[in-house]
């Protein structure tokens, strides 16, 4: 009797604050989603969610969301792959250090390395800049202010959460393994191709979805990189709820989003069993 | 084969570190506006940024928030986890998932619920709005390392001291408490720096009043992008590493996460 005193007292500053900073939220979202007022949440209306889904506009936005984010999950994985594979391998006493630097750049803030790729990608940025002293160009090549910088530079701000995630699902890699395939007479490319891909493939699939996740749901990239020309459900969200302060269309561009959010996480899960049957 | 192998990953890292590289090379700019490559080298931006006041206080506030946000975290973690390791009770595998289900939803969507629940109550733009905010998206950091380390305590240490008369409270204090000390600092280290470097909900929540350093830095950027942001990035940069090279000094960092 006395633990279950003891019990609720440890609890209750944790219920608390996920009363107020997750469960209250969230209702209030889907709450807000369905009001007639836009910022006040008041009525029942399903207005907004008919603007968004009538609207050819927010379709596009839709499509351009999911775009960026396959397209950044799928070079995400592909470059995040070699580096994961061999910190996974590797017995160099550099492994560390490695290690470290892969994932350092979870350290610094996306706002500051997003300000990095404009210094990159700019029209007078290090690769116009390089290519105009160098007069292989007159005019700068347009690789920022469009949807080609903001890919670039989520695929590289999103890139150590695939390494982190292939790291931790290579767990079944063997090199025992690929050994005794070696010595049965497969070659290396069959190696790769038979044993390591398929074991590393559960891994891949968990990087693929957490980048993905985080590129459909990103703002602050799109926006700053793409010069207010790209407009994905973040940047919209975020311009309904700050700009045209419209809160309850917000809402419901959220709740959208969390529904695309949700049906990729069960496709996901459905992969994994298949892979993991 | 092996060499070709090591260059790609030696051109993979240049991509990874290539906006860090290069924020430190155009940090050291002399010129008012943003361009490649540097003409002459100075620490002027660096000057510049120091001068700023508006940086200054926003940097101060970021600092203010993350402590109070990593102190807070810890000890609402701290107690979370105790419960949820040492007890059972009823509730404790749905308490254990919604602890962790704010990983599960996209923070953009979790900023607009905030700003919802936040503006009626008059805490839009205040310390009180954006500390809360930022200790929805921290304390289930701070769960999962206190969690690790509680579990990792050897129950027979605790039941010792208590055969040899010491109260629950003297066990709690003098030998849970310092043997899960390394997962206490880890997970206050990591709120302060999420805290530290979040913009996502901080740009819903924060405006003039209580803006952020990476929400003052993102306004910024959206009018200009000279090279006293580079400094100001550097500097950042700088301040996490210190900031994790402390924590691998007192503590291992492999022990700590």
């Amino acid at each position: 009797m006395r633990d279950r005193g003891l019990v609720l007292a440890l609890l209750i500053p944790g219920l608390l604050a996920m009363l107020a900073t997750f469960i209250l939220p969230m209702a209030w979202l889907l709450r807000a989603s369905f009001s007639t007022s836009t910022m006040v949440q008041v009525g029942f209306t399903l207005d907004h969610y008919r603007a968004a889904l009538v609207d050819p506009f927010y379709w596009k936005v839709a499509l351009n969301t999911l775009t960026l984010g396959l397209t950044v999950a799928g070079v995400a994985v592909v470059l995040a792959y070699p580096i994961a594979l061999f910190l996974a391998r590797t017995t160099s006493r550099w492994r560390g250090v490695l290690t470290a630097l892969a994932v350092a750049p979870l350290l610094t803030s996306a706002v500051v390395r997003t300000y990095g790729w404009m210094v990159i990608l700019g029209d007078r940025g290090v690769i116009n800049g390089t290519l105009q002293s160098l007069s292989i160009i007159e005019t700068p090549l347009r690789l920022s202010n469009n949807s080609f910088g903001a890919t670039v530079a989520l695929v590289e701000i999103l890139m150590p959460y695939a390494i982190l995630a292939m790291l931790a699902g290579f767990g079944r890699l063997s090199v025992q393994l690929e050994e005794a395939a070696a010595m049965l007479g497969a070659n290396p490319l069959r190696v790769f191709w038979r044993i390591v891909l398929p074991l590393s493939l559960p891994g891949v699939l968990t990087g693929a979805l957490l980048v993905f996740v985080l590129a459909i749901s990103s703002f602050v990239t799109p926006r700053l990189m793409g010069g207010g020309r790209v407009f994905v459900l973040g940047t919209e969200v975020f311009s309904e709820a700050t700009v045209t302060l419209n809160w309850s269309l917000a809402a419901a561009l959220s709740v959208m989003l969390l529904v695309l959010f949700s049906s990729v996480i069960v496709i996901y899960q459905r992969a994994l069993r298949r892979l993991e049957a | 084969m092996k060499a070709i192998r090591n260059l790609c990953l030696m051109l993979l890292y240049l991509f990874l570190l290539a906006p860090i590289i290069v924020v430190f090379i155009v940090s050291f700019d002399t010129r008012q506006y943003l361009a490649f490559p540097p003409e002459s080298w100075s620490f002027g931006s660096y000057a510049k940024v120091f001068a700023n006041d508006a940086f200054i206080a926003a940097f101060g506030r970021s600092v203010v928030i993350g402590l109070v946000v990593g102190l807070i975290a810890v000890a609402i973690g701290m107690l979370l986890s105790m419960a949820l390791v040492r007890y059972k009770f009823r509730g404790r595998d749905t308490i254990g998932f919604l602890v962790l289900a704010p990983f599960l939803v996209p923070s953009i969507v979790l900023a607009v619920g905030l700003m919802l629940v936040l503006s009626p109550m008059g805490l839009l733009d205040t310390y009180a709005g954006i500390m809360l905010a930022h200790l929805g998206i921290t304390v289930p950091y701070t769960v999962r390392t206190i969690t690790m380390s509680l579990m990792a305590v050897d129950r027979r240490i605790e039941e010792a001291a208590m055969v040899h008369g010491a109260s629950p409270f003297t066990v709690f204090r003098r030998i849970t408490l310092p043997l899960v000390s390394p997962g206490l600092i880890a997970g206050g280290v990591i709120a302060f720096l999420i805290s530290f470097d979040e913009a996502t909900i901080s740009l819903f929540i924060v405006s003039i009043r209580t803006s952020t350093l990476p929400t003052e830095i993102y306004r910024y950027l959206e009018y200009s992008t000279d090279p006293q942001i580079a400094a100001l990035s550097v500097v950042l940069i700088l301040i996490s590493v210190a900031v994790v090279v402390l924590v691998e000094r007192l503590i291992g960092l492999r022990k700590a996460i």
